[in-house]
């Protein structure tokens, strides 16, 4: 057991309960804090945080906003700001927008009736109580932080049978000179039968990649921001339900995340998700996702790229609890300069899920001597009747493939870009919502240097 | 009409430790076919890689240039702006770059989309678009990743149709006739003998079978063994190797 590095003065019990909110919720923030409390914080000896950097989390640097004025915001609440309009517009047409800043409502909008989609502050939804923590039923060490702090949840909840033709954007922005935790909390709910797009976007205003993209060694984290973000989101797609969903990381880079994404799939339902991580000093995110129901279908997507001395770090659970479910897992990163990527994945095939089909792969580019990337494949299958497949790969960008265009006369600086854009090109094709792919594909090659391929 | 040679001089070159290019010496001047034909594991494709600049393979000693440039000491990319050209005999997969992009990145310094300085350059996707019908390269793989998922022949006129972008001074042909059909050989064959009349391509093709060189007449053949060039003569050579196979020449000692 490792001491606690801090002294619990700011993430005390009495500080969630402090926080606004009707009883039910504050009596939720005060058990999850208590529960944080009494548990030991997570080391790296613990299997599910090995190679992380989770003994060098000081949690004493960081400060809850205190006490936030809900009442400042409402569903008619001042415009976003000019630049996340610019990056919301970026995406295309939408049906619905929810903005928060620093963990706080600060927009929404909707196209939407309300008799087809609700969107916005959770405490108003008619069952919020159900909902919130309906999917992450298990929590643990920062979901569990989130439980407590998570100041003002927001919720999507599209009703059965309904489709929504353009997706729903919700932006986290954080801002600030530091030093602020920031706990977005989002549950989405796919009803039964219905087909929904939701992008969630975690941005940094001031040094998010999304907003300003650094060049390669140009930035220095010394002049950014430092804050703690601890996103949870809950998805729970009903029976005969399809999602797509998009999530963007573009904090700034001395930034620190710890999210979860938590997922359920139920019978004949099928989740869609792809996940892009950009920024971050240390940014950490955990997908799991749980097929309950019947040839439910759950594709997972993630693609990254570290630079400078960030770490990106990927855990996941394919966790197949009924029969004839299908996951398929890709996650493709590269990692430059001194980065260091993880990817350890889990796929877990109960008893009674037979005629699953499980498929877990990873890809990494290493692009410079001193980066590093780690990839550990994980299996518990408890059924006979199933298929499970998985591939990882580790290694530099290929000589033959750089030999080959270098002896059509491509300068080997843009080969290897144009290799590097390559190996991202086909799992970009794979953006599950159109408005999105162009943004992720920009990023993505502004991030390996390679503009306009 | 350029004028020119590739002028191949003592060569010694092999892998770490293993000597297998044992004294190579030939020159291919502008607009003439040379064959070289050969036994397995006489040195053929590691002359071609050794041209081109492979890694993996090292130079022990000897020349070669480029109208008198000394390529050897050029990076592998220098080579090709300097007009030298491979046609591998296994073309490398290189998912998610299309062969409009490659050949952009290949010559950038001619703007706007043109590649090549010689006459009848145009848009890149034009001159792929018209080179591929020459050969018959179906138009659907230009703007698919390059080799992934080409079959073997199609890979070969993936080759042949870059050269005739590119339009090299110099083509070196690593069995670009292995997994042709009848006619994709004869249209290939065709293709590389008239960039030897359109700019006066010089041709080093290598190659196991005589089947190519009825298509593409060599002015000069020569037979390697043992990395050496055992026996250098004009196309009837490769109609006598043909009838009576290399063991005639893979005796001749030193």
């Amino acid at each position: 057991m490792r001491e606690r590095l801090f002294t619990l003065s700011t993430f005390a019990p009495e500080t969630a309960a402090a926080l606004p909110g009707p009883p039910w919720l504050r009596h939720r923030r005060t058990v999850a804090a208590e529960a944080f409390a009494s548990t030991p914080l997570p080391t790296e000896k613990d299997e599910v945080w090995r190679y992380s950097r989770i003994d060098s989390l000081d949690l004493d640097r960081y400060q809850t906003p205190v006490s936030p004025d809900l009442t400042a915001t409402d569903a008619h609440g001042p415009p976003p700001s000019d630049r996340i309009r610019a990056l919301v517009d970026g995406l295309g047409p939408r049906s619905g927008l929810i903005v928060t800043v620093n963990g706080v409502l600060a927009t929404v909008a909707s196209d939407v009736g309300d008799d087809a989609l609700a969107i916005g502050r959770m405490t108003e939804h008619d069952e919020a109580e159900v909902l919130l923590g309906s999917i992450a039923t298990d929590p643990t060490d920062f979901v569990l932080l989130n439980d407590a702090f998570a100041a003002d949840p927001v919720v999507i909840d599209v009703h059965a049978g309904v489709t929504i033709e353009h997706p729903v954007v919700v932006v986290h922005v954080i801002t600030g000179a530091g030093g602020d935790a920031v706990f977005p909390r989002t549950v989405i709910r796919g009803g039964p039968s219905s087909v929904a797009s939701v992008v969630e976007i975690v941005v940094d205003v001031e040094g998010g990649l999304l907003a300003e993209l650094p060049t390669r060694g140009a930035s220095s984290v010394a002049n950014h921001a430092e804050h703690l973000v601890v996103p949870v989101t809950e998805v729970q797609v009903a029976d005969g339900a399809e999602l797509n969903y998009v999530s963007i990381q573009s904090l700034g880079p001395a930034t620190w995340q710890l999210a979860h994404q938590v997922s359920t799939i139920g019978a004949d339902a099928g989740l869609h998700s792809f996940a892009v991580a950009l920024g971050g000093s240390y940014a950490r995110l955990r997908t799991d996702s749980a097929l309950i129901g019947t040839s439910g279908t759950s594709k997972l997507r993630a693609a990254f790229i570290g630079r400078d001395d960030q770490m990106l770090d990927f855990r996941t659970l394919q966790d197949h609890r009924a029969p004839k479910t299908t996951s398929d897992l890709l996650f493709m990163g590269a990692v430059a300069d001194r980065s260091h990527s993880v990817y350890s994945g889990l796929i877990r095939v109960r008893r009674g899920a037979v005629r699953s089909d499980a498929m877990q792969t990873n890809h990494n580019l290493v692009l410079d001597e001193g980066a590093h990337a780690d990839s550990v494949p994980n299996l518990d299958i408890q059924e006979n009747d199933v298929r499970c497949s998985h591939a990882s790969t580790v290694g530099p960008v290929s000589e033959d493939q750089r030999y080959y265009l270098e002896s059509r006369g491509v300068e080997p600086e843009v080969a290897e870009r144009l290799i590097v854009a390559g190996f991202f090109a086909d799992i970009a094709d794979q953006v599950p919502i159109a408005g999105t792919r162009a943004m992720i594909g920009q990023a993505l090659a502004d991030r390996t240097g390679v503009h306009g391929v | 009409m350029s004028t020119g040679e590739l002028k191949i001089e003592d060569l010694h070159a092999g892998i770490p430790g293993r000597e297998i290019l044992r004294g190579v010496t030939l020159t291919v001047r502008s607009g003439e076919v040379h064959a070289v034909m050969g036994p397995n594991g006489s040195g053929k494709s590691t002359l071609a890689h050794v041209l081109m600049g492979r890694p993996g393979y090292e130079i022990l000693s000897g020349t070669v240039t480029l109208d008198g440039i000394d390529l050897l000491s050029l990076p592998t990319w220098q080579r090709a702006r300097a007009g030298l050209f491979l046609g591998m005999q296994h073309p490398i997969e290189v998912p998610g770059v299309s062969l409009v992009t490659a050949l952009t990145a290949s010559r950038p310094e001619i703007e706007p989309g043109e590649v090549g300085a010689d006459a009848g350059a145009g848009d890149v996707s034009e001159r792929m678009r018209s080179e591929a019908k020459r050969i018959g390269f179906d138009e659907r793989f230009l703007t698919r990743s390059l080799n992934v998922d080409l079959s073997g022949g199609e890979r070969k006129r993936n080759e042949t149709l870059q050269m005739g972008v590119l339009r090299p001074r110099f083509a070196v042909l690593d069995e670009i006739d292995s997994g042709l059909d009848v006619d994709a050989l004869a249209a290939v064959g065709r293709r590389v003998e008239e960039a030897t009349e359109e700019w006066g391509l010089g041709v080093l093709a290598i190659t196991h079978f005589r089947r190519l060189l009825k298509v593409l007449k060599p002015d000069v053949v020569h037979v390697l063994s043992a990395g050496r060039v055992v026996a250098t003569g004009e196309s009837e050579l490769a109609e006598i190797v043909d009838r009576t196979g290399y063991a005639a020449y893979t005796g001749v000692g030193p």
